[in-house]
């Protein structure tokens, strides 16, 4: 059982007090009825489920309710951090380029 | 008949505290600090149970949690508790076991005989045979499972009760021996919080068996009162006896098991207090110092009754005054074990000590052995135990000096008891339990942990595979010292010393050889609860099971309730053997929690019963039960389902209660619907990108419904909302899925539309609905309500007014789920009860009827409106409901779910499409969930249309209606389709599913 | 079959100290070329290459395991096997899976104890027994056994059962199914692999895949920690591994990983007889041979490959065991474990070729895969074989996640109102 630091309450609580909210960034895109079928499904369905470090959302449903990014080793368990979904963004796409 | 007492001023019994107990229905006298092993070895019972597989008497071998035999079924009834160690009962005045194995009796067993034929049962012999005649394997698997098992599963509910407590702690020790109190009081001393945990009834470890340890220059256990005393007197330092760590998890979570009250006898429980407590500890850091355990030696019948471990029958001498035999042979490949010899020398047993080394102890140790009377045998071995329930004497081999095989015979002796030391396994399961792995250490021969431990624990004493109690010290000294420094604290304290003195070197010796080929000799077991023997291993890997957990698998070693705490690391090092590898190469299996059963009861704590789940309740719960409502369970909501009166049935309570409301009036609680409110400059657009219909033309006062589809295009949700201000919304979702959809709307907004400035609020618990639906609702509430025009032209269909109703602050909705006149009065929960009240008084002259869940299914049923979840099942789109008019195609935002509408699987025109039946037969009620079928041709595989959701009797219109998905539904309407449950086919004819004022004319009075 | 065994073996070799049983499977070295190789030593993975070796005369097959044979989900689960689902689809591939399950033993020559013990799922509210009416009608229509039973028949059948009206969700009912049951997982694995490796299938254990070959579209062989082996056809078949896989060859799946735990209690005498499911309070147990109860809990909500789950979803279970069965409140907790399942959107398998030629993939089986073993195989290795699925997995191809037609079965389960 994780413990999860929330960003927006400034609090480290159980994971019992969160919901898991799957992979982070998806992006809808922007204009679905140009998607083709295949970039829909892909959209809506494909999913990277790495092993090793990921980027994840984390809903603080029995706190603040809000959505926040966590960077989690899905082999260890072991968490980088967690962070509001705008400052995660930032991290996220540092590491996407390098 | 061999074990007795003996008096040792050791001795943790309380001679003056006799307590009385039977065991298989004898009665027997132990003492206040017995277990119930060591009572019964005192009284010389020796045969405890039969194995597994062949049903070999076996008997008491370890003294604690590595027990593999003693396992026995405690008290009757409801306080029954199976597969106990009887190394682990405590015992206490009336105590009441029994032996959980042998049949027709322990004495007299079936499977014992069968054990005669034990050399055409090797390991695997189950998937080897029993394959034909096909249809005999019931037989053979009911003969198999009853031979199986120990004890017997408790039949009555538990009599007590179990809790959960939380701490946060920054130092966790696990373990309270020496080492564990030492670490505990250094971490005490440096000011942090610290738990100490300890799986016994007391602390002290090993130094409870040892007698003659010395700490400090004192004996042992002085030293560890006064570390006791200390730790006590502070207040950052607690300590918990009778509790496992059985578990650990990530982030320093471990999980410990109190016994808070299994010590005590049944009559003096508390019954305000639970029988076991589940501790979840959170540590900053944790100081495994969980010790280390003594294996056996593996040599033939080396599981007679009256074999032991040396550790074993030491600790029942010094700890218990208890000494297991008169005669006692003692096999040991180290030094350690000549403590054991002379301590059972000096209580008066007659001790052979048989040293498989030539050359033996270090001379000291020689020395003390012989001066107690001990005789040594030097560079022998024993091959084979003789005697059959109990142990009679043993053969012994001469070993070779320097390779692991015989030399010469050696001679026969006559003993009552045959011990033995392998060597001590370190106890690393809470390490690995996640993610760590022990490694091989040559020198300790046995699988360690590193010194340095991991991050956030440190290994404290022998689970670091130090065995000499000076160096087990000083190494815990070091770790925590570095753990304090983490902490950035100093060390108080110098390091505790004990005697240094000279050790010989173990001889590398597992399987004592016997002179014969694997397999040839008397069975030599390796894990006795699995009866896995030496030569099982080596078949194992002659037949290719060459992974350990391959071996492990195909022999069943360390499956057992044991966890393979004897048996693991000399299956490994056989195996090992088998396998032409070393020891390290060949590994470990995985060690997974828990490191001792556990009882469901303690893992479940509060969460059974009627605090298993939470019941939710309405505020008008009261007025339900009172008027003989029954309940529907809604998610964890309990809705009031109907309302008999005298002994009407359901269907006839049905039938009245919807004439009433169609015909008259009626009131239903519609408090458990979800209610979010939703507030905020951009609240519109986003209700139209969450929605399937459009919002941008909805006025103040004006509601609608609304189709909630997830991004698949499929209906999740639905629900009426209303729009309070331009910027102001109350939305209502279905009873079950308001936690689901705030979410959804949360994560939607927070992750794809963070720039809409709009928020979310769960009200659902904050209003209390009231729902007066029918004819003469309008003049109910009339007579409650002078502050709204509640003319129809005034307040329309769909509109919604705030006002006071009996004097309370209320929202009123015109809004219908019956295609009645209808109105839901939302007021401050508060308030709730109050009105419904209100309602049903101002209704009497009507002959208002409170109806349930059942009755609004019909109703609602009758206007073909949907259920979600009942009439949907996440496969169908709104188009599959005839609702395209709730999907606004051309909104500008591509709201969720658009584009899924467009795929070729979603366009599809024969998809299951919702559609009314009528049977052939008017008196027929269709099985919600019955399949529909085109012809009458029902043999499987059977070309399935579609099935019914939904399926009442109207007593409005004085037949039944039904509800279904049918493939093509929509193009249907007339065709006749066969209606088949259960084998019965009904003939039914597609009809729309509106059954009741298709116009609409009810509902817009 | 040189090696056959039979009671008459048992007898013969126990005269000779079983000094002269032969190896169950071979292990060969790998070799540089095979017509096919199956990645994953799994139940699913061995029965497709017996099957392709038996059924299609595809001999020169090589199965790469990166562990050791049967060490994923085959070694991990709760050992029910059970067809009773409710699309034509599933159903269909599953009742296939039943039907090789019943004759299993006998083809394989080896004792895969399956023990037909029935398998009930409980229904607590008036839509799950809406939900098992639907599903019992469409199983019976589909020519599986299914019946619905009151809460009386259901105490008949288990007595330990709690069917009264106090408890939290009342049990009102329940489907069953005489012929699901339980069957000994480890012996599933082996047997298909000695099958497999007396028709000449190379099992090579301790090898893992580190990389695909592909050229122009198509699969030529894979990199593996014991060198490069080259096939026209490679078939995927590793749970818990597969996304991975699909990786090293640029194929996306639909696929999220999760911890599936699970736990056996100590061993008792008989008293449960059938395989007991509840998806209203989150848990399933037997009772196995030996004696322990096996109980399954829910999947960890994160995506996991740890093989460990958190330690609340298993006090979840155990309430919920205890909410079924009050008196196993006294009964202790032996071992707990964890399995990583490759879940589907739909909770349903893909099985078919991908986007690259010669390359298939088997995965997604979600928490259902070790009642599928046989099946799974054969339809597998029929489509390997043929280049093209077999009827029953048609429906079952990876593009199903672009046109929309999912066949969920979560939706079983639907949503409460």
């Amino acid at each position: 059982m994780f413990q999860i630091h929330c960003p927006h309450c400034g609090a480290t609580r159980e994971e019992e007090e969160f919901s898991y909210a799957g992979e982070a960034y998806i992006a809808r895109p922007a204009n679905p009825e140009e998607a083709s079928d295949a970039e829909w499904g892909d959209y809506l369905f494909m999913r990277k489920n790495t092993r090793g470090w990921f980027w994840e959302q984390w809903q603080h449903t029995a706190g603040c309710r809000k959505v926040i990014a966590v960077k989690r080793h899905t082999g260890s368990y072991e968490i980088a951090g967690s962070w509001t979904l705008a400052e995660g963004k930032e991290h996220y796409l540092k590491e996407s380029e390098a | 008949m061999s074990g007795y007492r003996v008096h040792r001023n050791s001795q943790r019994i309380n001679a003056q505290a006799p307590c009385q107990f039977r065991f298989d229905g004898k009665q027997l006298k132990g003492f206040a600090g017995d277990t119930l092993a060591s009572a019964l070895i005192a009284n010389g019972t020796r045969l405890i149970g039969r194995s597994f597989k062949y049903g070999r008497p076996r008997g008491i071998v370890g003294h604690g949690s590595e027990e593999p035999n003693a396992l026995i079924q405690l008290e009757t009834g409801g306080y029954t508790v199976p597969d106990l160690k009887a190394t682990q009962v405590e015992l206490y005045d009336g105590l009441n076991a029994t032996t959980t194995t042998g049949f027709p009796s322990l004495h007299f067993d079936l499977k014992g005989l069968a054990g005669t034929f034990s050399r055409f049962m090797p390991p695997g012999f189950y998937y080897k045979t029993f394959m034909g005649p096909i249809k005999a394997w019931p037989l053979y698997e009911k003969i198999i499972r009853k031979a199986a098992g120990y004890g017997r599963a408790p039949v009555d509910p538990d009599p007590e009760f179990y809790d959960h407590l939380h701490h946060h702690v920054d130092v966790l020790v696990v373990g309270g021996g020496a080492c564990g109190l030492w670490a505990a009081t250094l971490a005490g001393r440096a000011g942090l919080k610290t738990l100490l945990v300890d799986e016994q009834n007391e602390a002290g470890g090993w130094m409870l068996s040892d007698t003659s340890a010395q700490i400090d220059g004192k004996p042992a256990l002085k030293w560890v009162s006064e570390r006791l005393a200390e730790l006590n007197s502070l207040s950052n330092v607690t300590v918990l006896t009778r509790t496992t760590a059985f578990a650990h998890h990530e982030q320093n979570l471990v999980q410990a098991l109190e016994l808070v009250q299994d010590h005590l006898p049944l009559a003096a429980r508390d019954s305000h207090t639970p029988r076991e407590r589940l501790h979840k500890i959170r540590a900053h850091h944790v100081v495994l110092a969980s010790g280390s355990i003594e294996r056996p030696l593996v040599y033939g019948n080396n599981d007679r009754p009256g074999v032991m471990t040396a550790a074993a029958a030491q600790t029942y001498l010094n700890r218990y005054g208890v000494a297991v035999g008169r005669k006692v042979l003692l096999m040991t490949h180290n030094d350690a074990a000549y403590d054991a010899a002379r301590d059972l020398a000096q209580a008066g047993s007659r001790v052979t000590l048989i040293d498989t080394r030539l050359r033996g102890a270090a001379d000291w140790r020689q020395h003390e052995a012989k001066s107690a009377g001990v005789a040594l045998m030097l560079g022998y071995g024993i091959a084979e135990v003789h005697g059959k329930t109990s142990v009679s004497g043993a053969r012994l081999v001469q070993l070779d000096p320097f390779t692991n095989t015989v030399r010469a015979r050696g001679p026969r002796l006559s003993a009552d008891s045959v011990l033995s030391s392998g060597g001590l396994t370190s106890t690393v399961h809470l390490f690995c339990h996640n993610n760590g792995r022990p490694y091989w250490n040559e020198n300790s021969q046995s699988f360690v942990v590193p010194d340095e431990g991991r991050q956030g624990i440190s290994c404290a004493g022998s689970i670091t595979g130090r065995w000499e109690l000076s160096a087990a010290l000083a190494q815990t000294h070091a770790a925590v010292s570095a753990m304090l420094l983490g902490f950035g604290r100093s060390t108080n304290g110098e390091c505790p010393v004990s005697d240094e003195r000279e050790l010989a070197p173990t001889r590398r010796l597992f399987r004592v050889p016997d002179g014969l080929p694997e397999g040839h000799g008397a069975k030599a077991f390796v894990d006795y609860q699995n009866d896995v023997a030496a030569a099982d291993i080596h078949l194992a890997v002659r037949e290719n099971y060459r992974s350990i957990e391959h071996v492990k698998r195909y022999t069943a070693l360390g499956f057992g309730t044991d966890q393979g705490k004897l048996s693991n690391v000399n299956g490994f090092a056989i195996a090992a053997e088998a396998l032409g590898k070393p020891i390290a190469e060949v590994g470990t299996t995985t060690y997974r929690p828990a490191y001792t059963p556990v009882t469901f009861g303690a893992l479940a704590g509060s969460h059974v019963g009627d605090t298993f789940d939470p019941r939710r309740y309405t505020a008008m719960q009261s007025a339900h039960v009172k008027r003989g409502a029954l309940f529907e369970t809604v998610g964890q909501w309990m809705r009031p389902w109907y309302f008999p009166k005298g002994k009407e049935t359901m269907h006839q309570a049905v039938d009245r209660e919807c004439l009433a409301t169609r015909n008259s009036v009626g009131v239903m609680d519609a408090s458990t619907l979800g209610k979010i409110d939703v507030k905020g400059p951009d609240a519109r657009e986003f209700l139209n990108r969450i929605y399937s219909n459009a919002w941008s033309k909805l006025d103040p006062g004006k509601c609608r419904y609304g189709l909630m589809l997830d991004e698949n295009g499929m209906v999740m949700d639905d629900g009426v909302t209303a729009c309070l201000a331009d910027d102001h919304f109350h939305m209502t979702t279905t009873t079950g899925g308001a936690a689901r959809v705030l979410n959804w709307l949360e994560r939607w907004h927070q992750t794809e539309w963070p720039e809409l400035k709009v928020r979310f609020t769960s009200t659902t618990d904050h209003w209390s609905t009231t729902a007066v639906v029918g004819p003469k609702s309008r003049a109910v509430l009339q007579k409650l309500c002078s502050d709204i025009d509640l003319s129809a032209d005034a307040f329309k269909f769909m509109d919604w007014r705030e006002g006071t109703v009996a004097g309370v602050p209320a929202k009123v909705f015109r809004i219908s789920f019956s295609g009645e006149l209808a109105y839901e009065i939302n007021v401050d929960a508060c308030y709730g009860h109050y009105i419904w009240e209100q309602v049903m008084q101002a209704g009497e002259e009507f002959g208002i009827t409170p109806y349930g869940t059942e009755t609004m299914h019909v109703l609602r049923a009758e206007k073909g409106f949907i259920i979600v979840g009942q009439d949907t099942d996440g496969s169908m789109t709104p188009i599959d409901l005839a609702m395209g008019w709730a999907v606004g195609m051309k909104k500008p935002f591509s709201f969720l779910g658009k584009r899924s509408l467009s795929r070729s699987d979603t366009v599809r025109k024969d998809r299951k499409q919702l559609v009314g039946l009528y049977t052939e037969d008017p008196k027929v009620v269709l099985a919600e969930g019955a399949q529909i079928l085109s012809t009458s041709d029902d043999a499987p595989p059977a070309n399935m249309q579609g099935h019914v959701t939904s399926s009442y009797h109207s007593a409005f219109l004085g037949r039944s209606i039904a509800m279904a998905v049918l493939k093509g539904g929509s193009q249907r309407e007339g065709d006749t389709v066969y209606v088949w449950a259960h084998g019965k086919k009904y003939p039914a004819k597609v009809v729309s599913s509106v059954f009741v004022d298709q116009e609409g004319v009810r509902q817009h009075a | 079959m040189a090696n056959r065994y039979s009671f008459w073996s048992l007898f013969k070799h126990g005269l000779k100290h079983h000094e002269s049983w032969q190896p169950a499977w071979r292990s060969p070295q790998p070799r540089s070329r095979y017509d096919v190789i199956i990645i994953g030593g799994g139940g699913h993975g061995l029965a497709t290459a017996y099957y392709l070796a038996k059924n299609h005369g595809v001999k020169n097959v090589a199965v790469l395991e990166k562990g050791y044979l049967g060490g994923g989900n085959t070694a991990r689960n709760t050992t029910i096997v059970r067809s009773n689902y409710l699309w034509d689809e599933s159903a269909h591939l599953y009742e296939h899976a039943l039907k090789l399950w019943e004759g299993l033993s006998q083809d394989l020559n080896f004792n895969v104890m399956f023990s037909q013990r029935g398998v009930m799922n409980l229904g607590h509210t008036l839509q799950d027994m809406r939900d098992i009416e639907r599903r019992v009608n469409a199983n019976v229509l589909n020519g599986i056994d299914g019946v619905i039973l009151s809460p009386k028949e259901i105490q008949d059948i288990v007595p330990l059962m709690d069917i009264s009206n106090s408890t939290r969700y009342p049990v009102m009912g329940a489907s069953y199914q005489p012929r699901g049951g339980v069957a000994r997982h480890d012996a599933v694995a082996w047997g298909f692999a000695r099958g497999a490796s007396e028709q000449g299938v190379d099992l090579i254990e301790q090898c893992e895949v580190t990389g695909m070959i592909i050229e122009n579209g198509r699969i030529k062989g894979v990199h593996t920690t014991q060198g490069d082996i080259f096939a026209d056809r490679v078939g995927c078949v590793a749970a818990g591994s597969t996304s991975t896989l699909a990786k090293m060859a640029g194929v996306r799946l639909p696929l999220e990983s999760h911890p599936l735990q699970a736990f056996v209690s100590e061993s008792m005498k008989p008293c449960l007889d059938t395989v007991v499911m509840s998806n209203a309070v989150h848990g399933y147990v037997s009772q196995s041979d030996k004696g322990e109860l096996v109980i399954g809990a829910g999947i960890d909500s994160y995506l996991g490959y740890g093989q460990r789950g958190s330690p609340h979803v298993i006090e979840h279970t155990a309430a919920a065991i205890i909410e079924l069965f009050p008196s196993f409140s006294r009964v202790r907790l032996n071992r707990q474990w964890g399995g990583i399942v490759d879940v589907a959107p739909d909770a349903c398998p893909i099985i078919g070729k991908s986007p690259i030629k010669g390359l298939y993939f088997n995965c997604g089986w979600g928490t259902g895969g070790f009642k599928a073993t046989p099946g799974s195989g054969h339809v597998f290795a029929h489509t390997i074989a043929n280049d093209a699925p077999h009827p029953l997995n048609a429906a079952f191809a990876l593009d199903r996640f672009n046109t929309g037609h999912l066949i969920d079965e979560h939706g079983a389960a639907g949503v409460a109102h």
